[in-house]
């Protein structure tokens, strides 16, 4: 066992913990909050995997945006009048079943189809960076760059007249 | 170094983990956060194949992704909101007004 493996592994309970804290807390700030943590690791993740880039816009994007975005609307709406009636249990086990069936078919695709057991080779010190990011997204993908900010625009005016009192 | 099978695996149980949380959560808010932790495993395998093949489209697609959930999130959130304002109520089970 490498230094790199035990850090990965640790990392990686962390985060299926803290998926598992969204699963089973009561309370939708609580949720947030362990969904902030599973943010975060992914995040250094994608430092391990050479991507700095795509590391701190997920930090900024998704643990700084998106989820203070739902712990705005959850303290909009208030955490009293947010608690649900009881799940069903059967519903709850139907489930877990069907999400154990789609977790094995996922492991057999990845794992037992040869494709998966390549090491991660050393890539160049640029690979990832926001300069090459950069040069590929203005290069070969600026079509779609300039229709996410016209999707980011529709979202915008979405959220303004759903919200819109009459 | 650490193989990139061990990613995908993480990425699968994280997926798996988020569509069980669609499933059995009645709290719309919930729900949506599954939806997010969905995508974010997707993500995750996006990354850890780019980086296997060497290429940098994988890591731009997720790039991608992550507009249309910053977009989807302020959607989604305006119609919870609205919702609540009528029904006064985001559990999934009471929104039953289209059963027949």
């Amino acid at each position: 066992m490498t230094t790199d493996l035990i850090f990965f592994l640790i990392l990686a309970f962390v985060s299926v913990g803290a998926a598992l804290g969204l699963l089973f807390s009561r309370n939708a700030i609580y949720a947030a909050l362990f969904l902030v943590l599973n943010f975060l690791t992914v995040a250094i993740f994608y430092l391990f995997l050479n991507a700095p880039f795509l590391a701190m816009a997920q930090i900024t994007v998704y643990a700084g945006a998106i989820m203070v975005l739902f712990l705005f609307v959850i303290m909009l709406l208030g955490t009293k009048k947010l608690k649900t009636r009881g799940e069903n249990l059967w519903q709850r086990r139907l489930a877990i079943g069907l999400g154990a069936v789609l977790f094995g078919e996922l492991f057999t695709m990845f794992f037992f189809q040869g494709r998966g057991s390549t090491l991660i080779g050393d890539l160049g010190s640029g690979f990832g960076s926001p300069e090459a990011i950069g040069l590929e997204l203005f290069n070969q993908y600026l079509l779609p760059f300039e229709i996410t900010s016209i999707l980011l625009l529709v979202g915008m005016i979405g959220a303004i007249v759903l919200t819109k009192d009459n | 170094m650490i193989p990139i099978s061990y990613y995908i695996v993480l990425s699968a149980i994280l997926f798996t983990l988020g569509a069980i949380c669609v499933l059995i959560r009645r709290n719309a808010i919930i729900i949506f956060m599954g939806i997010e932790l969905m995508l974010n495993a997707a993500n995750l395998a996006f990354v850890a194949f780019a980086t296997q093949h060497q290429v940098l489209s994988g890591q731009i697609f997720v790039f991608f992704v992550m507009t249309v959930a910053a977009a989807e999130v302020a959607v989604g959130l305006a119609l919870i909101v609205t919702i609540f304002r009528t029904k006064h109520t985001i559990d999934v089970d009471q929104l039953n007004s289209l059963k027949g």
